[in-house]
């Protein structure tokens, strides 16, 4: 089947989960014999041609992946650049951070970007969607609101069937302080699309409940992991003196990073010797910040910014336990990333992968009393720890991209 | 003569409370009271009494030809005691029957056996002792929980003055012999075995209500003509399997109590067979050989092995952190909390923190207040904190 795909950023740019999800659904559905044309949104195009795009392709890092696996099924995916500002989680004061203190390069470009966020995803969604005009294809796959404006003009001009996959929802990104005009295009998406895909049924619900869909025109597929344990540059670190305790994810109300920190202060009072990690950036980065200080516990918190690529393979070695304390969590693939490493999971149970996972613990995210003697237990009981690591080895080998592209191939076939 | 051996296993673990890793030092009653209440009343309702109830009309239509036993762990005659005497009194009105045999284990349904001699023997005593005082019997028949059993076990039990003691009546230790029949564990001289024959005790303890199964429905006419082809001299059908099969696994609504119910008649219509006891079956006949069991086995999952509670490092680490008390409990010499600390060993405890779920998930699961094994180790090991404690301060008080 050939699909016209609406996606998001590939290796080694990845900003988080959208991309790595895309990426690894994609490789998978190549895999099966579909072709795709993957259209994503890229500001600096100057920078990283066309061509670039497509060699980075079969990352991580080492260029071993190209020749052996990645060749077979490359050539069924072509890979579209439309120039725009857009990357996965932007929001309004993000982006207008970017067009204010936009790269270099940016000044010289032709294109002229939106004035706000809306603006560009719009603006975006002419130039994207008019490529419908200039390929031909069985069936359109978008992912999220900002490529929902793009998906609906293919899918108006081609009239073929779309399918929207949602990857997370306004709510989840911003609580009860939703904005408007994204909620209009989300629903927008979900009305117009043929079908629609939820990484879970926590978002299914939420699809159902807050925007009025019928629960039969929305299909759960989980996520995935890709393995490329093969080409990791770095062992297991862990020394087992001192612990370290990770979370990673943007530092935004989404992800609870704020349950992280206070957490971390009642743990430091029975086990002072732990260090706690919390890795990427975002807007509450500050606060949190001053809240460490005000705790007290600097000097076993550490914050490292925003990492990318190898950074995360090392960060993930040194790590004794990983904690995703999210509030809103349509699914949530680093975790399965974490246990790639050996590293023990606890997980909100407001976290879609949350309902896959056997083999982690699992807490209310507001609980701070049971997250932090969970982080106690684990850090205590090293015979938990191991049973953990090995058990999760043993899960991960179930949650594949390979069969999660196969019910995307069978949704597809359903809906042509 | 060929006979029919029914036995079944009546217990309840006492449930733990959620202890949290900042309850230690705070909480020292590690019960969940309302849960336990609230299961025995369910199990009550739903089996204990309705089957007590058909076992005792059975036993009077057949008038002495219908003969079982029971073994009665000593939690579930704690919470019978403490909050149902009405159970206990129908029990004791089995017993009353002359048909009934009322069989020892050890008393908190533990494990002890691998891990100390000399509490092993207090355990067993002392049930020994419950049934006597509760039951006016002196048991001759040993099963240890969960039918785990190797020849080192025999050997004790012998020592102890049994008479029979119950094994599983797996491939393992029979190779190709024959599970209906009895024997002589290795490196006794006395002692006599009995082993479960699986496969028609399952039929009855797990699939009865399984209709995938290709006998399904099973009826007592049935099942009894499974039993009549099984008649050479000298063999003994051994039916084990948990009480609570009748009612509370099988539903009433599955026809379980009508199969119960028409089962006595249907089996004594072949004029050779009979109902024996494990004790009257044991008496009865001669070994027909030796079994050789090294290594310890069980009734519980494919593996038939004691991996289901000592399977993975967590359950290890429990179980080792547990016995290594045992000299500062018996130092204290403080009743409660070696009460306590043998509450601690029953086997419920460790099975919760078994990780074998993909191939034998659904019976553990169902079973499991947690929800995962890691939650059930997590909870236990912070009560053993808090007991360790408990015993620590104890020395100071009683100076």
């Amino acid at each position: 089947m050939q699909i016209l795909m609406f996606g998001w950023e590939f290796p080694p740019r990845m900003s988080g989960g959208l991309g790595t999800a895309c990426f690894g659904m994609t490789k998978g559905l190549a895999g099966l014999g579909h072709r795709i044309t993957f259209i994503l949104p890229q500001a600096d195009q100057t920078s990283a041609p066309f061509l670039n795009l497509v060699a980075a392709y079969g990352i991580p890092v080492s260029s071993a992946a190209l020749e052996d696996r990645g060749a077979g099924v490359l050539h069924r995916l072509t890979v579209h650049p439309i120039s725009a500002l857009l990357t996965p989680y932007l929001n309004e004061d993000r982006y207008r951070e970017l067009t204010l203190y936009g790269r270099s390069g940016f000044r010289n470009s032709a294109v002229v970007y939106g004035h706000d966020l809306i603006a560009e995803v719009i603006r975006y969604g002419r130039a994207a969607g008019a490529v419908a005009r200039r390929f031909s294809f069985d069936i359109i796959h978008a992912h999220d609101w900002m490529t929902v404006p793009a998906a609906l003009l293919a899918h108006r001009i081609s009239g073929k069937p779309l399918v929207l996959h949602i990857h997370s929802l306004e709510y989840d990104r911003s609580g009860d302080n939703v904005n408007g005009e994204i909620l209009a295009i989300e629903r927008d998406g979900l009305e117009q699309a043929d079908r629609v895909i939820a990484v879970s049924h926590r978002t299914k619900r939420m699809i159902v409940e807050r925007y009025q869909i019928p629960p039969k025109k929305v299909s759960v597929i989980y996520n995935a992991v890709s393995r490329n344990e093969a080409q990791r540059i770095y062992r297991t670190e862990r020394t087992g003196r001192q612990k370290t305790v990770l979370f990673l994810g943007r530092i935004t109300f989404q992800k609870g990073p704020d349950y992280f920190v206070e957490a971390a202060a009642r743990v430091l009072k029975v086990l002072p010797d732990v260090t706690f990690v919390m890795a990427g950036a975002g807007s509450m980065m500050r606060q949190l910040v001053e809240r460490v200080g005000e705790l007290k516990i600097g000097d076993r918190f550490h914050f490292t910014g925003f990492l990318q690529g190898e950074e995360i393979e090392r960060i993930f070695s040194l790590s004794d336990l990983y904690v995703m304390p999210s509030v809103s969590e349509p699914f949530g693939i680093s975790p399965l990333e974490a246990m790639l490493y050996d590293v023990p999971v606890i997980l909100s149970r407001q976290s879609g992968v949350a309902e896959i996972l056997k083999h982690a613990l699992k807490v209310d995210f507001w609980d701070i009393r049971e997250l932090s003697a969970k982080i106690i237990a684990v850090l205590k009981h090293p015979a938990l720890m191991g049973v953990m690591a090995e058990k999760a080895k043993e899960e991960l080998r179930t949650i594949r991209w390979d069969t999660a592209a196969e019910r995307i191939s069978e949704l597809y076939r359903e809906t042509v | 003569m060929p006979s029919v051996c029914l036995y079944f296993q009546v217990h309840q673990p006492y449930r733990l409370r959620r202890y949290s890793f900042f309850d230690v030092g705070h909480i020292h009653n590690y019960e969940d009271e309302t849960e336990n209440r609230r299961i025995l009343d369910r199990v009550a309702q739903k089996c204990y009494l309705p089957a007590n109830m058909l076992l005792l009309k059975l036993i009077e239509e057949q008038q002495g030809k219908f003969r079982i036993a029971f073994s009665l762990s000593g939690t579930v005659l704690d919470q019978i005691e403490r909050g149902r005497p009405d159970v206990l009194e129908s029990f004791q009105r089995l017993a009353a029957t002359g048909c009934v045999e009322f069989l020892n284990e050890t008393d908190s349904h533990s494990l002890v056996f691998l891990f100390s001699p000399r509490e092993f023997k207090a355990q067993v005593l002392r049930h020994r002792e419950r049934v006597r005082t509760l039951f006016d019997q002196d048991s001759r028949t040993f099963r240890h929980t969960e039918l785990t059993y190797s020849n080192d076990l025999a050997i004790a039990v012998e020592k102890l003055g049994y008479a029979v003691i119950l094994a599983e009546g797996t491939e393992k230790i029979l190779g190709r012999r024959s599970p209906n029949l009895l024997y002589r564990p290795a490196g006794c001289a006395k002692l006599k075995l009995l082993l479960r024959n699986y496969r028609l005790s399952d039929d009855v303890a797990f699939r009865f209500s399984d209709r995938n199964w290709a006998e399904f429905p099973l009826t007592a006419a049935k099942y009894a003509h499974w039993l009549h082809r099984i008649r050479s001299e000298g063999s003994i059908v051994n039916l084990f399997m948990d009480y609570e099969t009748f009612g509370e696994h099988q539903w009433e609504e599955t026809g379980i109590f009508k199969f119960l119910s028409a089962l006595p008649g249907e089996i004594l219509r072949h004029p050779e067979f009979r109902f024996q006891t494990p004790a009257e079956a044991a008496d009865g006949n001669r070994p027909a050989g030796e079994i050789d069991c090294p290594e310890f086995i069980s009734w519980a999952d494919e593996e038939r092995d004691i991996s289901a509670w000592l399977g993975n490092a967590m359950q290890q680490d429990a179980v080792h952190t547990l016995y290594k008390m045992e000299s500062a409990i018996r130092r204290r010499k403080n009743e409660g909390l070696l009460k306590t600390w043998r509450m601690l060993q029953t086997s419920d405890h460790f099975y919760y923190m078994c990780t074998k779920w993909f191939s034998d998930g659904d019976v553990h699961r169902y079973f499991n207040p947690y929800e995962s094994p890691y939650e059930a180790y997590i909870n236990y090991m912070n009560i053993l904190d808090d007991l360790s404690q408990s015993i620590k301060n104890s020395k100071g008080e009683s100076r």
